[in-house]
């Protein structure tokens, strides 16, 4: 392999990130439509109150608690664990363009990267202003 | 209504919803908080929560289409990410301790001046000003494809477009919307960045924006799976057929019938908002 093939050009980083959000939404919309089948079949003919917020119980506001509820087979876990792989598909996109410009030796804008992937683990994990 | 009725009911608004939205241009996201709200009942949060991943689903579903094209510059995307994805998490912490009414409130607003702004013809940039030179050192720069072969294109004011992408993703945090329209004003208008270029990096921006947005809200509790999921999964549906037809279909009577929809749900919006319905 010459080392002219690790020389990246912006046309390839955005047509391979392009394809990773693709697969990435395609699969997050079958782990949503797995979960609110089994959703569907146990609670169809219960009564949907969004009327009055409530919030969501503890389990299925974190990234450990989604997990354990999914492997339960919660349905409403599944669900979430769904929304969680959507959410995680744009924080993917930048850690990919950061090795991307971590490749193209461009400082500038690994920083750059860094800044957006910190804001974006800051408010997944939580984050309070 | 059992969960039954309510989610095929929901699912099939959505996806009329993303197909609109697709259709015209204007995004789906942006009538589905009140649609939820209004139409269904649903409390503004939950329906905030709901309308953040139907935005992310859209967006990211649609950037491979956009990519090929080779018009989108992810430098430029980067950089004015970090105004939107740090606005966003202003926007979306402000949401929690806001009054609903209030929210209601400022989504009236920023309905109407959509639903003003795709009525209005895109003005054309007039005059001349100086490349930014924070845009060189940048390296933002570029060339796009056009008929004519590549062209170049300089950017300019780029403090002025990064404050403005900030108050765009305090909007998206705040309300749930993608705030493309105003990214593109942004980076076309502000910025003089060719219109087709903002456009497509806009809504590589709009995924990332979203996703900073939705883990707030995720973290708050507001993100609930029995509503996402038919929200999600029609919206998705919805604005990649949308996609499919916009090369065939006629959208400008479409595009008023949209705007239309958008103003008079953004009096209702008002109206509830000032009398404390919502």
């Amino acid at each position: 392999m010459s080392r002219t093939s690790f020389r990246l050009t912006d046309q390839q980083v955005e047509t391979s990130i392009g394809n990773l959000l693709r697969i990435s939404v395609i699969i997050a919309a079958f782990v949503v439509l797995l979960g609110g089948i089994i959703y569907l079949v146990r609670f169809m003919g219960a009564h949907p109150e969004y009327r009055v917020f409530t919030g969501e119980p503890r389990d299925l506001r974190t990234v450990s608690g989604i997990f354990m509820d999914a492997l339960e087979i919660h349905s409403r876990g599944i669900i979430q664990l769904g929304l969680l792989i959507l959410i995680a598909t744009p924080v993917a996109r930048v850690i990919l363009a950061l090795f991307a410009f971590a490749l193209q030796r461009d400082r500038i804008y690994v920083v750059v990267s860094l800044i957006v992937l910190t804001v974006l683990i800051y408010s997944l994990s939580g984050g309070r202003l | 209504m059992n969960v039954l009725e309510f989610s095929i009911l929901i699912w099939l608004a959505s996806l009329l919803a993303g197909f609109l939205g697709a259709l015209t241009g204007l995004g789906g996201g942006v009538v589905i908080v009140p649609l939820l709200a209004l139409g269904f009942g649903v409390d503004i949060r939950y329906a905030i929560g709901a309308s953040l991943i139907s935005v992310i689903a859209t967006s990211s579903a649609a950037a491979a289409a956009y990519v090929k094209e080779g018009f989108s510059n992810i430098r430029i995307g980067m950089f004015l990410e970090i105004a939107t994805t740090t606005g966003a998490v202003v926007g979306a912490s402000i949401a929690s301790r806001m009054p609903t009414s209030t929210i209601a409130i400022i989504f009236g607003v920023v309905l109407l001046v959509s639903a003003y702004l795709s009525s209005v013809p895109r003005r054309e940039r007039t005059g001349q000003s100086e490349p930014d030179p924070l845009a060189t050192h940048l390296r933002m720069n570029a060339s796009y494809p056009t008929p004519q072969g590549q062209e170049q294109y300089q950017v300019h004011a780029v403090p002025a477009g990064f404050s403005l992408m900030f108050i765009a993703g305090a909007l998206s945090g705040l309300l749930g919307i993608g705030s493309g329209a105003l990214k593109v004003i942004a980076m076309d208008q502000v910025m003089r960045i060719p219109f087709k270029v903002s456009t497509t990096t806009s809504n590589f921006m709009i995924g990332v924006t979203a996703a900073a947005s939705a883990g707030v809200y995720l973290n708050r509790g507001y993100v609930d799976p029995g509503l996402a999921m038919p929200v999600m999964l029609g919206v998705l549906i919805g604005s990649l057929m949308g996609t499919r037809l916009l090369v065939t279909a006629k959208t400008r009577i479409l595009r008023i019938i949209f705007a239309l929809v958008i103003f008079v749900m953004a009096l209702e919006m008002l109206y509830n908002g000032i009398t404390g319905r919502l």
